[in-house]
């Protein structure tokens, strides 16, 4: 569907304006969700966002190399499994699922370990929402990849 | 506090991420994974059922939070039974050869293997929970799963898949409607709390509204017999190992969710005398189970008259929860048990034959029997069972129901019980007929047809053997595992 690029030059440029900010505040958000408004979620969704512009205005052949989407599937199952590691490895340590005050991390304890852990499955869902939102985008717009 | 129940999701869950990110590069290791993480979890969950048997009920506090707080994962009797139904089924569909069970093999990179351990997870979470909400995330993980693995079956399957996630998307809706109407009641979201601060609250219309919201929307799920439209599109549709799993287990967590409900979240005599709900869902059920059986006789397609055959026999689950009675719920679980095991087996036979013959009519099986004799004796078994005939195990449950009929003084349901096995009997005689007594047709597909490769037919042979286990082995369930679910309900 979106074959060629977009002729305008001011939405070239604006785009290639934005996307940068929008990955900053979206990493931003989502390294700030353990202590304040924000969080894996929706940084995931702002990150996935400045891609899907990127397809947008660059169409299909040029943000397909620039971000190809096996690697959407890719960061979406390892954002899964940085989840689920992070439920599992307390366990091993003798935690409940998800317990963070048992990961291994050496030299942090207490609430500051917690804090690390919450920061841990942050990023794991950032990643796993980027991925599959990009992923959903590539499947609607159609095409075998 | 005992870590069972999770160490039962956690494999099925971390192989399904991890089977998607190695089936971008090979496929082999994607499957390899898969069979590791589910034979993980079916190693936990039969420690889980032995824990249970031993010591009673194992909690586990996600995160360590205590409920009500957190969320608990509870594994009693009833969620045990589940569990192991549910990985062990799931096990027997993996290893069988995708080829003949999807009808393809799954390009690289596609994330097949991801979304039917991700549905199996979603399962199993559903029946471990001890989570209001928690249960009905679960619910939409093995919802949406399903709802892309029936697409798998073709440009009929997709349709057929949309019209299940309009109707099942509903389900959900009616779902989460009635736990927030109990949230905003009792303020909590913890089972076993909603279990104590609701008798107090039993004559509110928000409570009544919630009870009746959440059996509804499980109704639809479990395909009982007026919210049963989706259900034989999307199952003879969907590829022949995608309805197995679909026909064996996943309905059937549905009737789990109605039964966690009456005996755990609300008292059964809520159900049974308050409101008369377990009445509803029995008559319901009954004109459903003689519906199911006719239009199952009345289809020429293998696979669509076995998913007619799903509404009849799922409605036999919900008689067992509408006699409301100890013999009878006995008789709805041990159906899941017996239906898990006979409709996977014909399931997986139906995509054997399509696989080996390219048949998929009962007309054109004709002198199929002696081609195939290891597969069609399988197919035997599991049609004797489905009628009832004593040995295998389909035959416990319904003397199970028959008693709790008996017992309850219904009359009606213990003819319809009777009538429907005449029925079965019907449309399962007459594909043995046409197997094995049945002059051969010169159809090419027929004369030329042999065993399939002993890959297809040990996984169908397993089932068949586990039938008539089961059926040696049913008053040992019953007595240890299901006696202690049901011994809560009002006898008499």
């Amino acid at each position: 569907m979106i074959r060629q690029r977009y002729q305008s030059i001011i939405i070239q440029s604006i785009c290639s304006l934005l996307i940068p900010f929008i990955q900053l505040f979206a990493i931003y958000v989502i390294l700030h969700g353990h202590y304040g408004p924000g969080g894996g979620f929706q940084g995931g969704v702002l990150l996935a966002v400045s891609v899907l512009l990127q397809r947008l205005y660059l169409g299909k052949e040029v943000a397909y190399q620039k971000f190809p989407p096996k690697l959407a599937l890719a960061l979406g199952a390892v954002g899964m499994l940085i989840f689920g590691l992070a439920g599992i490895v307390p366990m091993a340590f003798g935690g409940s699922f998800l317990d963070y005050a048992y990961l291994p991390l050496p030299g942090v304890s207490g609430a500051e370990l917690r804090y690390l852990g919450i920061l841990i499955v942050e990023l794991g869902i950032g990643l796993a929402v980027f991925g599959t939102l990009v992923l959903i985008f590539d499947n609607f717009i159609g095409g075998r990849w | 506090m005992s870590s069972l129940s999770i160490l039962i999701l956690a494999p099925l869950l971390l192989a399904s991420f991890l089977a998607t990110l190695v089936g971008i590069w090979r496929l082999t290791w994607a499957y390899i994974i898969t069979i590791i993480g589910i034979a993980l979890s079916l190693a936990a969950a039969s420690a889980g059922l032995f824990r249970v048997l031993q010591e009673g009920t194992l909690r586990h506090y996600l995160g360590g939070w205590p409920p009500p707080f957190g969320i608990e994962y509870v594994l009693d009797h009833l969620s045990a039974f589940m569990a192991i139904i549910i990985v062990f089924i799931g096990f027997v569909i993996v290893i069988y050869p995708p080829g003949a069970g999807l009808y393809h093999v799954p390009r690289k990179g596609v994330p097949m293997y991801g979304l039917v351990l991700l549905l199996i997870s979603g399962l199993i979470g559903v029946v471990v929970t001890g989570d209001l909400f928690n249960l009905f995330v679960f619910l939409e993980i093995y919802s949406l799963a399903s709802y892309a693995l029936i697409t798998l079956g073709g440009n009929r399957a997709v349709v057929a898949s949309f019209r299940y996630l309009v109707l099942g998307t509903i389900a959900g809706g009616f779902y989460l409607l009635g736990i927030g109407f109990i949230y905003f009641s009792t303020g909590t979201l913890n089972m076993a709390d909603a279990a104590q601060l609701l008798p107090a609250l039993y004559s509110s219309p928000t409570v009544v509204a919630a009870a009746a919201l959440i059996v509804i929307g499980m109704g639809i799920k479990l395909a009982l017999f007026p919210l049963h439209v989706w259900l034989p599109d999307a199952h003879s549709y969907a590829p022949p190992v995608i309805a197995a799993i679909l026909a064996a287990v996943q309905i059937e967590v549905a009737g789990y969710v109605i039964v966690r409900m009456m005996l755990t979240v609300f008292r059964p005599e809520y159900f049974i005398e308050i409101l008369p709900i377990t009445s509803a869902i029995g008559w319901v059920a009954a004109a459903g189970i003689i519906f199911g059986s006719l239009m199952a006789i009345a289809q020429k397609d293998f696979k669509r008259m076995l998913a007619y055959s799903t509404v009849a026999q799922v409605a036999y689950v919900g008689l067992g929860i509408g006699l409301a009675n100890p013999l009878g719920l006995i008789g709805g679980l041990l159906h899941i048990l017996n239906h898990a095991f006979m409709k996977s087996c014909l399931f997986l036979i139906a995509g054997g034959i399509r696989f080996q013959t390219g048949l998929h009519e009962v007309s054109q099986f004709a002198g199929l029997g002696r081609k195939m004799p290891l597969m069609m004796t399988a197919f035997t078994v599991a049609a004797l069972s489905m009628v009832g005939i004593p040995p295998t195990c389909g035959f416990f449950s319904k003397w199970y129901l028959i008693l709790g009929s008996v017992e309850a003084g219904n009359w009606v349901f213990v003819a319809v019980i009777l009538t429907s096995s005449l029925l079965t009997a019907v449309y399962f005689f007459r594909i043995l007929e046409k197997l094995f007594a049945a002059p051969p047709n010169d159809d090419e597909a027929v004369t030329k047809a042999t065993e399939p490769s002993p890959k297809i037919v040990v996984p169908i042979l397993v089932l068949a053997i586990g039938i008539l286990v089961l059926g040696l082995i049913n008053a040992l369930i019953v007595t240890r595992v299901l006696w202690p679910v049901v011994a809560l309900l009002p006898t008499g």
